[in-house]
């Protein structure tokens, strides 16, 4: 390994691991809060809101992300809007990350006792207050392992984006790699740089995990 | 969008030539990583000294690292230590060895699931620890694996779309050709790709599902 190709690129592989970041961090926001509104969708006692999120998730899920990608770089540009690559890129690992958070959150939701509905309900709460200050509240702290798998699953498939130019470190990358000529190495600290991000996470899921497994 | 454009007889027959790439590494990499995967797993349950720490290991390194990564590094990275991958034998090596590592965690924790006095049964009854493995825990835990096996062949199939980055030319690298034609095919073959990968894909989740019904 030939660690000055790490030393005299470090600023570009930085720039790169900042999109990556940057990128991974605001489709985790998107994900989240797209996904946990699909996912009161598909239990929502309104039938249409329950068709419209299971067809959601059931279409993104068995799509590709770089097709997800693909809609909202080539679509926008197509009717006269075009979008960059990150942006694109960000949208389109938001939107489909959301399509598995849904699922994750509603087995979370699905996962608490019928009674504190129930309880919530005649205790006079509408739908949407059990929802939001009784049901929810119990529910994220068994989607949170899962929540962690999908997050660790953004970091690395926001590689994606370097197919559509999205500045992220798999971008910088291919500028390291066309001045140094030396792709082993160059693609080696790469994946360092993602294993910095990926390998303390799936450390943390886990512990969170045994700690939920403990107490239930 | 011009709709009659863009689904053109020669159109057509090209993307339908990318599918057919799709569906043979898909089929070629679900098979291998489902054999290594079913190994490895295997022997990660019975923590055999040695060589399951080292699978950890691997295991670990590997799920945390992007696939696109690893494809890209199997087409261009290995030249360099003397190792030539063609386009397919690339995508392959690197799907099988990502998809491996996926199948290996759920081989391992479907075997773990089967209850621990099946095994005192068995080897009370006088059968050996590899007879317990081979007729006890393996049938049963397999049974249990159907579901996400099959969701992880799933992901398998979407994601020989990310060989678009060493130019393999499947079913993604295809569409993009072609929407390169001209901005008013964009959505039409968008649309038209995205129905295919639903397709296939919707036909394996109701494969899966008969499956677990039939056997539970």
């Amino acid at each position: 390994m030939d660690f000055t190709i790490l030393t005299d690129y470090f600023d570009v592989y930085l720039e790169g691991f900042r999109g990556t970041v940057l990128s991974s961090l605001l489709a985790l926001v998107g994900s989240f809060l797209l996904g946990a509104l699909i996912a009161v969708f598909r239990i929502a006692p309104v039938r249409v809101l329950r068709w419209f999120g299971t067809g959601y998730v059931e279409f993104i899920r068995n799509i590709p992300l770089l097709l997800v990608v693909y809609i909202f770089y080539y679509g926008p540009s197509a009717l006269g809007l075009p979008l960059d690559g990150f942006t694109a890129g960000t949208i389109g690992l938001a939107v489909y990350t959301s399509s598995f958070i849904a699922e994750a959150i509603r087995a979370g939701i699905l996962a608490i006792p019928k009674g504190q509905t129930e309880a919530a309900r005649s205790s006079g709460l509408s739908y949407a207050q059990t929802m939001l200050h009784i049901i929810l509240p119990q529910a994220i702290k068994l989607v949170i392992p899962p929540l962690g798998n999908q997050f660790i699953n953004l970091i690395k498939n926001s590689s994606v984006l370097t197919i559509v130019a999205g500045l992220d470190l798999m971008y910088f990358a291919d500028i390291v790699n066309t001045e140094t000529y030396r792709t082993f190495d160059t693609y080696l600290f790469v994946a360092l740089f993602y294993l910095v991000l990926t390998l303390p996470l799936s450390y943390g899921v886990r512990v969170w995990e045994r700690r939920l497994e403990r107490r239930y | 969008m011009d709709f009659a454009g863009a689904y053109s007889a020669e159109n057509l027959s090209f993307l339908a030539e990318g599918l057919v790439v799709t569906l043979i590494v898909a089929g070629a990499s679900i098979v291998l990583s489902f054999l290594i995967g079913c190994v490895v797993g295997i022997i990660r349950y019975t923590q055999l000294p040695v060589l399951s720490p080292i699978l950890l290991a691997g295991v670990e390194l590997i799920r945390n690292l992007p696939l696109l990564l690893i494809i890209f590094f199997m087409r261009f990275a290995l030249p360099e230590i003397g190792i030539n991958l063609g386009l397919v034998a690339a995508t392959v090596t690197g799907l099988t060895i990502f998809e491996a590592a996926m199948i290996a965690e759920i081989v391992r924790g479907g075997l773990a699931s089967i209850e621990k006095g099946q095994i005192e049964a068995a080897r009370s009854s006088g059968l050996g620890s590899l007879q317990t493995l081979w007729h006890i825990v393996l049938p049963q835990g397999l049974r249990r694996m159907v579901p996400p096996l099959v969701s992880q062949f799933i992901s398998l199939l979407k994601d020989t779309s990310l060989a678009v980055v060493i130019s393999l030319p499947e079913l993604m690298h295809h569409a993009g050709i072609v929407i390169g034609h001209g901005y008013t095919y964009t959505i039409p073959i968008l649309l038209l790709v995205a129905l295919i990968y639903f397709s296939v894909n919707f036909v394996l989740s109701v494969i899966s599902r008969r499956l677990e019904t039939r056997h539970v």
